[in-house]
């Protein structure tokens, strides 16, 4: 293993995007009393529930918007390069869907919301999401495709 | 309405913060996931301003009787580690170290309007439903 060199700013951007994340999840919290997890909310757009679909909705708008608004003000926060062909895409896409709701929650929902609440189930959640990150890009790193 | 505009609001914030963390550049992802490879242990400063923040918000948050704009908390407190718990985490995380991508910042990166981002969303929303049947057929 070798470790990227980070530059103080490097690590003060994260910083402060993690604060800002951290704020959002509380603004939710403090209006609607909701745990913010971006994978339940969609999941309830997928299959909506009577009289509990519209802010959903409107929660999975607010993500694109904020891109628009980001690709104009800070234009390399959102250059994002997607390499991979295409069906790697469809098929990371799939799991995704699937896992999050198979393990009830994603990087948000288990990642912030459930880890600063101490919650066992989303510490262990956490922790296997992150092993299988780790180890399918090592894999994909000995397979040659990194 | 008020409950759709403050979610709306909070996803908005929530976008921004991503962005401005680097989650939304699947490559920065990527490098974050590669241990064994050229580690950038960026992305681990926006878990760390995520936790450290709303750990604090949290408890404040929750010493009120309710929220603000509707009835109750709705706060999961289920605290058994079940396999449906372990195994879907871990596919989640296989479809994360694939892509690059988790679902907010895919959401967000939909504005970049690029074809793989689409087909990533679209599959995500199929793996929903996907795991929608594959419960029912797995149903007691």
């Amino acid at each position: 293993m070798t470790l990227v060199n980070l530059t103080p700013e490097q690590m003060v951007m994260p910083l402060i995007g993690g604060a800002v994340i951290g704020i959002s999840v509380s603004l939710l919290l403090l209006l609607i009393g909701r745990v913010f997890g971006v994978s339940g909310i969609l999941g309830g757009t997928v299959f909506p529930v009577k009289g509990d679909t519209y802010w959903r909705l409107a929660a999975v708008l607010g993500f694109p918007v904020a891109g628009l608004v980001m690709a104009h003000l800070m234009p390399a926060t959102m250059a994002a390069e997607t390499p991979s062909d295409i069906w790697v895409y469809c098929l990371a896409g799939v799991l995704v869907g699937f896992g999050t709701q198979m393990g009830s929650g994603c990087t948000s929902g288990h990642g912030v919301c459930g880890i600063s609440r101490f919650s066992p189930r989303s510490i262990v959640a956490t922790l296997c999401f992150m092993a299988a990150g780790f180890a399918t890009v090592a894999l994909l790193r000995q397979l040659g495709g990194l | 309405m008020k409950i759709i505009i403050a979610a709306f609001l909070s996803a908005f914030v929530f976008g921004i913060g991503l962005a401005l963390g680097g989650m939304t550049l699947p490559s920065k992802v990527i490098g974050f996931l590669d241990i064994t490879g050229n580690w950038d242990p960026s992305l681990a400063f926006v878990m760390v301003g995520a936790i450290s923040v709303h750990a604090v918000t949290y408890r404040l948050i929750m010493k009120r009787p309710s929220p603000i704009l509707s009835a109750k908390f709705l706060v999961p407190t289920r605290r058994d580690i079940d396999a449906k718990l372990v195994v879907g985490s871990i596919i989640f995380g296989a479809g994360w170290g694939l892509g690059g991508f988790c679902p907010g910042p895919a959401l967000v990166a939909l504005a970049t309007g690029q074809a793989k981002v689409l087909v990533f969303v679209a599959a995500m929303c199929g793996g929903i439903v996907l795991h929608r049947v594959y419960a029912k057929l797995t149903a007691p």
